[in-house]
């Protein structure tokens, strides 16, 4: 008997500390910067999401046709979908971030020509897109080709690189909490992309930000549209799964 | 176009103190900045923001390059009569750009 009480002590005290130790780059942000997120009148990502609105509605390409003649109303069809990805793509035998998808169907479907990384429209319509899964929990695309993309961002993650010979898991998984510099060093969860990053002082993606690390480690960049950067967001959205996605999230 | 959010209370009662939200998308290019040739990237600032109360100004904001992108105002007002409120910004060109909302005090 009293050894059940321990147990079920135990199961109390160690209950709420295992149930989840994962924090959003948000929790460590300044009280302003953290209403500048959540208050859509005060956010400037959702001066993209009102672009993005736009853009969906119109026409593009040879076969004249808009994101909304296929999806219909975006807040509808789009929900959720974001939450889901990279996902993979059997046609193109390749894993695909939101942004790619995007590209995919304006090369498919639209006649169109794929808009250039980090381009403001681009950047639009996803951040249109991920708004519909704002709050929804993250989860993965289950499909079994995609672990071999986890597995691959895994080892990217876990390799030391650049001239400062650091893997992205020495900072965002040994030192997180911790500074560096005067910034705090978040876990790495991308639940909020694209991100309007007041450095910036605009919307960027993922890869632009994985980008910033790996200069920051001083090694050469992969070229936009790597698919290193796909891997490891693949990974990342994994180790991230039911954490609330917060697109268009608000960075400092 | 441009962009913006415009956040205007539709009602409110005699004598509130409302708030108004204005969030400009804007470049606010300093001028300063220099491209990968040396050369500089044209200042391209909005200049100033004016709110019209019934076609009376009651704010006008001169704004310079040290403003960040997208500049984001909040300014309280008195609401006294039912009419129109109406923003309005001036950018580098001179072009003026409005966006007006009624307000119904009662």
């Amino acid at each position: 008997m009293k050894r059940g009480g321990v147990a079920a002590l135990a199961v109390l005290l160690t209950g709420p500390a295992q149930a989840d130790e994962r924090r959003s780059g948000f929790d460590y942000m300044g009280p302003e910067t953290q209403l500048m997120q959540t208050d859509d009148m005060a956010n400037p990502g959702m001066l993209a999401v009102q672009a993005g609105m736009r853009l969906w509605q119109e026409t593009a390409g040879d076969a004249e046709r808009s994101c909304e003649s296929c999806h219909g109303d975006a807040e509808k069809s789009m929900r959720g979908v974001a939450a889901r990805y990279p996902a993979y793509d059997a046609t193109a035998q390749s894993a695909v971030d939101v942004a790619g998808r995007v590209n995919l169907c304006r090369t498919r479907h639209q006649g169109a020509e794929p808009l250039p990384q980090e381009d403001a429209d681009l950047l639009a319509l996803v951040s249109l897109i991920g708004l519909q899964s704002r709050g929804l929990p993250v989860m993965p695309d289950p499909d079994p080709q995609m672990s071999q993309w986890r597995s691959r961002g895994a080892d990217l993650f876990d390799r030391r690189m650049g001239q400062l010979n650091l893997s992205c898991a020495q900072c965002h998984d040994d030192n997180a909490g911790g500074h560096l510099g005067s910034a705090p060093i978040p876990q790495a969860h991308p639940t909020g992309y694209p991100i309007y990053r007041l450095e910036w002082q605009e919307m960027g993606s993922l890869q632009r930000r994985l980008r910033g690390c790996l200069s920051g480690v001083r090694s050469d960049p992969w070229p936009y549209g790597s698919d290193a950067y796909v891997a490891i967001e693949a990974y990342l959205m994994q180790r991230a799964a039911g954490m609330p996605m917060e697109t268009p999230a608000v960075r400092p | 176009m441009t962009d913006a959010l415009v956040n205007i209370p539709e009602t409110a009662t005699p004598g509130e103190i409302i708030e108004i939200k204005l969030l400009i998308s804007h470049p606010m290019e300093t001028g300063f900045r220099p491209r990968s040739d040396g050369s500089l990237v044209p200042r391209d600032i909005i200049t100033s923001v004016r709110c019209l109360y019934g076609g009376e100004t009651v704010l006008e904001v001169d704004l310079n390059p040290a403003i960040s992108a997208n500049p984001f105002l909040v300014f309280h007002l008195r609401a006294d009569r039912s009419d129109e409120i109406a923003l309005e910004w001036t950018d580098w060109g001179g072009v003026v750009h409005r966006e007006a909302r009624q307000i119904t005090v009662a």
